[in-house]
């Protein structure tokens, strides 16, 4: 099946690149979305099945398969409304889909592989895709943007490539099967320590330009301000998420050899810098969308921090990441929609946003109190099982810092909030606004409600799902 | 044999250190691609004709004639001027990339567990560590990619180190992502050319907090 959704999404792109007409790119789209879900569906009941000796359904991927299939209806849907105002060519049109389709075919098998070099892979092409959809805008911002992340992320997966060597040589007598996530963890107490934790630090550092955490995480910021809206909405959720797949995988071998403690410090190290620089940038910044990019990095620490904690933290950084990855893209929409009304995204020229379109400002308020982790939203439970398991394992050192940060976070967050709704906008025309659909508004309500509800009532197979994904933890 | 060529390879890396303009690197990109071809084909001389074939491809036709044309095409086209404009003398490049040599050299003397492959670890240890230092050293974009494709030649040395065991299907997808990566920074280069008229990295740092 995995074959035939490569081939025929590739079939697709080619269509997209060369049609004309717009009632055939709109089928077109509408094809792929359906072809998306008959995929994840198909996965969802052969779980545990394995493809062509490089492809599983696990758990996790099937986890990330339904968050990806989920946010990419809206994303794509939305790129119609949000592309048909601009004043683009059909050249620049095509690219913008081609380069959607592939992004979403390429995370999808990231997800589902299972060895490591076809990680390794299909990551570098959604970079390449991802680096098209930057420089959508063509315009000096939107290619130094391009630029950056393109060259980032080569040098970050050249890192993560030299990891996967050194693990080769962790290994000893390498060959095409023992780099399996699978054997590798069953073989993880008799690698060479040394050459593991080397393979450990390089991988972790290259998966780090995609998942956000220091060292890596500044092209991811650019990346998200300069890119149209539906596709920054991707990549601060589901693009995210494939750096977490690739660490989590990794960490799943080292919590099977005897470096377990070892790399649960030196994640927490990674995870705790990057909350602090969120919170500073965060409290400086006047650009909306750097903003939520920088908020983005924080909630990614904090699942890391959950992660390298153990215990319950497992289960709470995969809810965490789940539940971050709707709350972050449905709120990127709405900024969608702020910036139409405003044509900016300073702060400073934003204001009284309940006068000029009540769905998206009620629907602001909700998502402000969902993403600062506030109940009734999910966040809030998932973040209270990264405290309780951060202070069962006695890293109280991490979690009192951490807790004054996220005030500072909140603050921040809450201050620009409060003066895009309720202040009035420093030298606004009014005449000359353009009026947004409420019904537009519809798929963000229905991503942040997903938040609460999968938060405070997880189905049962959700639930059994998050658990099977970590029962390989320690 | 292998160890004359990997020397060499050492010693371009010290020549990349002084060269002055574009051309000398790009003619050292082209020298390491038959340098990496004799490593090569050393190397796996006992593995079978197809293997030879792939190794053929990737380091003679892509790594020493394709990327060096395509990049003397891009600095061509742009009218990019042929100084390399370092940050530092050369001379100061030069005693760190031997720093950088000699201290690799000494970090894998430490490490006992490298088997037969030591010179190997030590060669792409420093052409990866110069790579990065040549990249934030030199204000042209345009070198930044040259230096990228030196540091994806360490990184070749040191897949053969260990790689012999590597897939065949792999090293093609990694092959064809250097490639991809390769071409589609020389077209960011040419955009950027077209947009700012100068293609400096000073051009590139608007994007702040």
């Amino acid at each position: 099946m995995i074959l035939i959704y490569i081939a025929a999404s590739l079939l697709i792109s080619v269509f997209l690149y060369f049609n004309k007409i717009t009632l055939i790119r709109k089928s077109l789209v509408l094809l792929f979305l359906l072809l998306q879900i008959i995929f994840t569906a198909y996965e969802f009941i052969n779980k545990g099945f394995t493809e062509y000796s490089f492809f599983k359904a696990d758990a996790l991927a099937i986890l990330m398969l339904i968050t990806l299939t989920i946010i990419s209806i809206p994303a794509l849907l939305h790129s119609y409304d949000y592309i048909y105002k601009e004043k683009d060519n059909r050249r620049a049109r095509s690219i913008y889909y081609v380069s959607m389709v592939i992004l979403v075919m390429s995370l999808s098998a990231a997800y589902l592989s299972s060895h490591i070099a076809v990680t390794w892979i299909f990551v570098e092409l959604t970079t390449l895709s991802a680096s098209a959809l930057i420089f959508h805008r063509r315009n000096p911002g939107s290619l130094e943007a391009t630029w950056k992340y393109i060259f980032v992320s080569s040098i970050s997966l050249v890192f993560v490539f030299i990891g996967i060597l050194f693990l080769s040589l962790a290994l000893g007598d390498a060959n095409q099967e023992t780099l399996h996530y699978e054997t590798l963890v069953s073989l993880a107490p008799n690698l060479n320590q040394f050459w593991l934790r080397l393979a450990f630090i390089f991988i972790f550092s290259g998966f780090t330009a995609k998942l956000g955490l220091v060292p890596m995480y500044t092209a991811g910021i650019d990346a998200k301000d300069k890119a149209p809206t539906p596709a920054a909405a991707m990549f601060s959720s589901v693009l995210m998420n494939v750096g977490f797949v690739g660490v989590f995988r990794f960490y799943e071998i080292m919590t099977h050899s005897q470096l377990h403690q070892w790399a649960n410090h030196v994640i927490m190290i990674s995870a705790f810098i990057s909350v602090f620089i969120a919170t500073v940038y965060m409290l400086k910044v006047k650009n909306i969308k750097r903003m939520l990019a920088y908020s983005s990095i924080e909630h990614m620490g904090v699942i890391m921090l959950g992660l390298a904690a153990g215990g319950i933290g497992y289960y709470a950084a995969i809810l965490h990441i789940i539940l971050h990855s709707f709350a972050k893209s449905s709120l990127f929409f709405q900024i969608g929609h702020i910036y139409k009304t405003y044509k900016t995204k300073n702060t400073y020229f934003i204001g009284n946003y309940f006068k000029y379109n009540l769905s998206g400002a009620i629907f602001l308020l909700i998502a402000f109190i969902c993403v600062t982790g506030m109940p009734p939203s999910g966040l809030f439970i998932s973040e209270f099982y990264i405290f309780k398991a951060l202070f069962e394992a006695n890293y109280l050192i991490v979690l009192i810092p951490l807790l004054i940060l996220l005030t500072f976070i909140f603050w921040a967050l809450g201050k620009n909030v409060f003066k895009i709704l309720f202040t009035p906008p420093v030298d606004f025309d009014e005449s000359s606004i353009e009026k947004v659909n409420p019904y537009e508004t519809l798929s963000q309500y229905i991503l942040m409600g997903l938040v609460i509800y999968l938060g405070l009532f997880p189905p049962a197979f959700f639930n059994d799902l998050i658990h099977e994904a970590i029962k390989n933890l320690i | 044999m292998i160890n004359i060529l990997l020397i060499v390879f050492t010693m371009s890396l010290l020549f990349f250190a002084i060269g002055n303009r574009l051309m000398t690197y790009v003619k050292i990109l082209a020298l390491q691609g038959v340098l990496l071809f004799g490593i090569a084909f050393y190397g796996l001389i006992e593995s079978d004709l197809l293997t030879l074939i792939i190794i053929l491809l990737e380091t003679v036709i892509v790594k020493a004639i394709a990327i060096p044309l395509f990049l003397r095409y891009v600095i061509i086209k742009n009218n990019i001027t042929r100084e390399a404009e370092p940050y530092l003398p050369n001379f100061v490049s030069l005693i760190i990339v031997t720093l950088i040599i000699a201290a690799t050299f000494m970090v894998s003397n430490v490490i006992d567990d490298i088997h037969q492959h030591k010179i190997y670890f030590v060669v792409a240890l420093s052409a990866l560590f110069s790579g990065l230092y040549f990249i934030s050293t030199r204000k042209k974009i345009i070198t930044h990619v040259i230096c990228y494709v030196l540091i994806e030649n360490g990184v070749f040395i040191l897949s053969l180190a260990v790689g012999k065991e590597m897939p065949m299907l792999v090293n093609l997808g990694v092959l064809f992502d250097v490639f991809v990566s390769v071409f589609l920074l020389g077209i960011f280069i040419n955009k950027v050319g077209d947009v700012l008229q100068d293609t400096d990295v000073s051009q590139l740092s608007n994007l702040k907090d």
